[in-house]
């Protein structure tokens, strides 16, 4: 098995629930191709780009877990501490319509409730996190390597968790709501501690080598104390 | 950049459907999509007159039903989703062969398995017949934001670039006598991934300079806006056209 879906595909949540979701999604990342521009400007497109195009080339890299089991990461977490929420939203939202229509992976009209998931939910919580950690914790490789664990595992369970909301909103079948959030919690846990270890190594790893490259590092900065050389 | 003009679906044949313009096809297969979804899930041979529909494009697309069904196994993980529902539905609850099945989570897992079959034969058949340069441009005339039009070319064609660097970082590993496989090894792996995103990022910035030496400020030129001529658009509308004709008589029926 190479591929498998992660994506939600028809059928699992219903028309009208489905369309509210799609105009959500289609309003939230209006607001975020606005914002990412006034971190990016004309830059935006070349950069989310390739920063989308990595995190679809991180998805492709597999790695193995257990023999016969093997995961790859899905990059949400990461792509908002290394690019920030705005362009993070963008580039995975562009992953996942690339992957609808290109690759089969999660339905057309389904489309706005994987965005609003993994795009805006995922990151949303991811970046909280992420501001709220980085006011305590010390912003070098390390602190930013446990801050990126805990956020890959929040957001992962939160974005699960998006995907129980739409379910009770417009579930196609009568489930038991505790089941299936409890079943959906607890996949998504294992799945975000793996995300967790390799986006806290490779965050830690790029605030080594550039640290100004890193989104998080960035703003979440205390102003800096501009050492003055004295020049008598 | 030698092969970064294909992508892993696209089925390199020559066909009256490979030929319609790309916007035309999208708009169908969302049109043919959305139908399937609305359409009750009781209608049962509703959706076997959509499947038949599916399988009249997939002849004239000339796309062999292995290759579908071969590539139709990413959606297993809903099937299973599916397989688990009748067990795990409330409500009235009827007895098959000792089992004791829900009738509105038998009802569920047709649902899934119908309209998730059906809408992943129809993403498969439009990938199958669409490049991917094609696919971006018919997203661009359907007016799609240019914003995530050029995203997503960009992110398409250095796609295939990341991957090769991707791939040199490993066997530059292997070659050096390390290959980690295991959980405990996922820091050799997690920093090749930061590696990754370094030359990802300052190849993007590489990209916007020469880009920006060229004359760029903003705007990619427009590719020429040659338009499907209405001939086309009708081709193409005769599956959504179909789709509702059936979902109609299955409503009225």
């Amino acid at each position: 098995m190479e591929t498998t879906a992660m994506h939600i595909a028809n059928g699992i949540v219903d028309g009208p629930v489905s369309a509210v979701f799609a105009v959500l999604a289609v309003a939230a990342l209006a607001v975020c191709v606005r914002k990412a521009r006034n971190d990016l400007d004309e830059r935006l497109a070349p950069m989310a780009g390739l920063v989308a195009a990595f995190i679809f080339a991180v998805q492709m890299l597999n790695f193995q877990v257990l023999p016969g089991v093997s995961g790859h990461l899905l990059g949400g977490t990461l792509a908002v501490i290394l690019v920030g929420p705005w362009v993070g939203a963008i580039c995975v939202s562009t992953v996942l319509i690339v992957q609808c229509l290109l690759f089969a992976d999660g339905g057309l009209t389904a489309i706005g409730l994987n965005i609003t998931n993994m795009a805006l939910l995922g990151t949303a919580a991811g970046y909280l996190l992420v501001a709220g950690l980085l006011r305590v914790l010390p912003r070098n490789a390390k602190g930013l390597a446990v801050t990126a664990f805990i956020a890959s595992v929040v957001s992962v369970v939160v974005a699960s968790q998006g995907f129980v909301l739409e379910y009770a909103l417009g579930g196609t079948t009568d489930l038991s709501l505790p089941w299936v959030s409890g079943t959906m919690a607890g996949v998504h846990v294992l799945i975000g501690i793996g995300e967790g270890l390799i986006a806290a190594t490779t965050v830690a790893t790029v605030a080594r080598v550039r640290p100004d490259l890193v989104y998080a590092l960035r703003h979440f900065r205390k102003p800096a104390v501009v050492e003055q050389e004295v020049t008598a | 950049m030698g092969a970064g003009h294909a992508h892993p679906l696209h089925l390199a044949t020559a066909s009256p459907v490979h030929r319609l313009a790309p916007e035309v096809k999208i708009a169908a297969v969302l049109l043919f999509t959305i139908i399937v979804v609305v359409t009750p899930r009781e209608k049962f041979w509703a959706f076997g007159g959509y499947a038949l529909l599916l399988a009249v494009v997939a002849v004239v697309a000339r796309v062999p039903a292995l290759w579908l069904a071969k590539r139709a196994t990413i959606e297993l993980p809903f099937v299973l989703l599916a397989i688990a529902l009748p067990f795990a539905g409330r409500g009235e609850r009827i007895d098959w062969f000792g089992l004791s099945l829900s009738v509105d989570g038998l009802h569920g897992a047709w649902n899934i398995f119908a309209k998730g079959t059906l809408g992943v034969l129809a993403s498969l058949l439009l990938a199958a017949s669409t490049t991917m340069r094609d696919l971006i441009l018919g997203l661009d005339r359907l007016r799609c934001p240019t914003v995530f039009t050029q995203i997503a070319t960009f992110m398409l064609r250095y796609l295939d670039v990341l991957a090769d660097d991707a791939r040199r970082m490993r066997i530059a590993r292997l070659s050096r006598g390390y290959d980690p496989r295991f959980l405990w090894q996922v820091k050799a792996f997690a920093v090749s991934v930061g590696a990754l995103f370094l030359r990802a990022y300052e190849r993007g910035e590489r990209v916007y300079l020469a880009m920006v030496s060229r004359g760029y400020a903003g705007r990619l030129p427009q590719p020429e806006s040659g338009r499907a001529p209405a001939g086309q658009w009708l081709a193409a509308s005769a599956l959504p056209v179909a789709t509702a004709g059936i979902a109609l008589a299955a409503l009225w029926g």
